[in-house]
């Protein structure tokens, strides 16, 4: 609950800052500036609908910190695609020098043998908005474990 | 493709003396280039599937290691070791059955890890009761169902579907003997996988 109220607090301030009304300056304060092309704010996905969708889709494969069937997920936003550490990955995914961007992990859920042909997982989530939300849930599992 | 331009050509200069092997030699290197390449994206498409089923016999790998473990463990009663044979029976010719379409497809059957290798990945050491046991199995049953189901859509060859909607099947029918067993609330809500 309290975070939804603080991410759509964000977006109205987002929205507004994309509709030209105000501007971080250097010291935080916002100035009023001129109207300028609108950029339209990527929505946000939702976290917890994410974890739910990760247990029912991902974790026959997969879980948070230990290599299974699949490689492990914490740190996987932002991380080199086949990177991690004890997993054996199949050749086309660890030659394929990916960043897991929030881009191109919207690409590999979509399809992951479209985006590198001769992997060994299929799932693909053709939802946009069950993409969105399940990389939520991993951008923020992104702390290495305490 | 200019290789094999070039050996028509050789062919077509030896015609007179073709024998009638060498005309189906002719007309093999003379089939259209369009057939040609549907043949190369067939073949290209079998070896993803190959793959694909290949992450799918590293989850039966997983399960049978896994029963192996619980039946290691001596915390399965007698009563109940006849049963935990029998699905890690079925386990045994999941992996079987996928190895045969694996190597079918052109692709290489991927191995086991160790026992200890999967102790470590499934967190053996934290294993104390049936109940744990009965846990972790409803756990990869149910992991196992829904990763099936998701192996639908992606596999290109439609006679491997039936194959993984059975796996799936098998796997949400042991998924159901851990729910009794756990005496876990039954899902309301269909569909219960996928
Ligand atoms: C059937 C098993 C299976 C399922 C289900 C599955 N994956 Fe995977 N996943 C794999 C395998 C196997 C790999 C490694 C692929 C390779 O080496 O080509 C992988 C790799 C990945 C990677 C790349 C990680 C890296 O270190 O480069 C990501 C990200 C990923 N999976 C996310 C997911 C998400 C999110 C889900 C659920 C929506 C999911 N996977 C479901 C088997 C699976």
């Amino acid at each position: 609950m309290e975070s939804n109220i603080f991410r759509s607090s964000i977006g109205i301030v987002c929205a507004m800052m994309a509709s030209g009304v105000l501007a971080p300056d250097a010291i935080g304060q916002t100035i009023p500036v001129k109207k300028g092309p609108v950029a339209q704010a990527q929505p946000v996905g939702d976290a917890i609908a994410g974890a739910k969708l990760y247990e029912r889709k991902c974790t026959g494969c997969h879980s948070l910190d230990a290599n299974s069937v699949g490689p492990s997920h914490r740190g996987v936003v932002g991380r080199r695609a086949g990177s991690v550490a004890g997993y054996s990955y199949s050749k086309p995914l660890g030659k394929s020098k990916l960043i897991w961007t929030e881009a191109n992990l919207d690409l590999w859920l979509k399809s992951p043998p479209k985006l590198v042909p001769g992997t060994r997982m299929g799932l693909q989530l053709p939802d946009a908005t069950e993409r969105r939300n399940v990389i939520a849930f991993l951008s923020k599992n992104t702390a290495p474990k305490p | 493709m200019t290789e094999s331009n070039t050996n028509r050509r050789n062919i077509l200069t030896g015609a007179a003396t073709l024998s009638a092997g060498g005309l189906l030699a002719l007309a093999a290197s003379a089939t259209p280039a369009a057939a040609r390449s549907t043949r190369k994206s067939s073949a290209k498409a079998a070896g993803q599937d190959a793959e694909l089923l290949n992450a799918a016999i590293a989850l039966e790998h997983q399960g049978i290691g896994a029963y192996d473990i619980a039946l290691g463990s001596g915390l399965v009663p007698a009563s109940a070791t006849d049963l935990v044979k029998t699905i890690q029976g079925h386990h045994k010719q999941h992996r079987d059955d996928l190895a045969a379409a694996v190597t079918r497809l052109g692709g290489k059957p991927v191995e086991s890890k160790t026992i200890a290798d999967y102790a470590k990945e499934l967190n053996a050491a934290s294993i104390t009761s049936l109940t744990d046991i009965q846990r972790l199995a409803l756990r990869l049953e149910t992991g196992a169902a829904n990763a099936y189901l998701g192996l639908i859509a992606p596999l290109s060859d439609s006679g491997l579907h039936l194959l993984v909607a059975q796996m799936a099947a098998d796997e949400a029918s042991h998924a159901a003997i851990f729910i009794l067993d756990l005496k876990e609330a039954y899902p309301a809500k269909a569909p219960l996988y996928g």
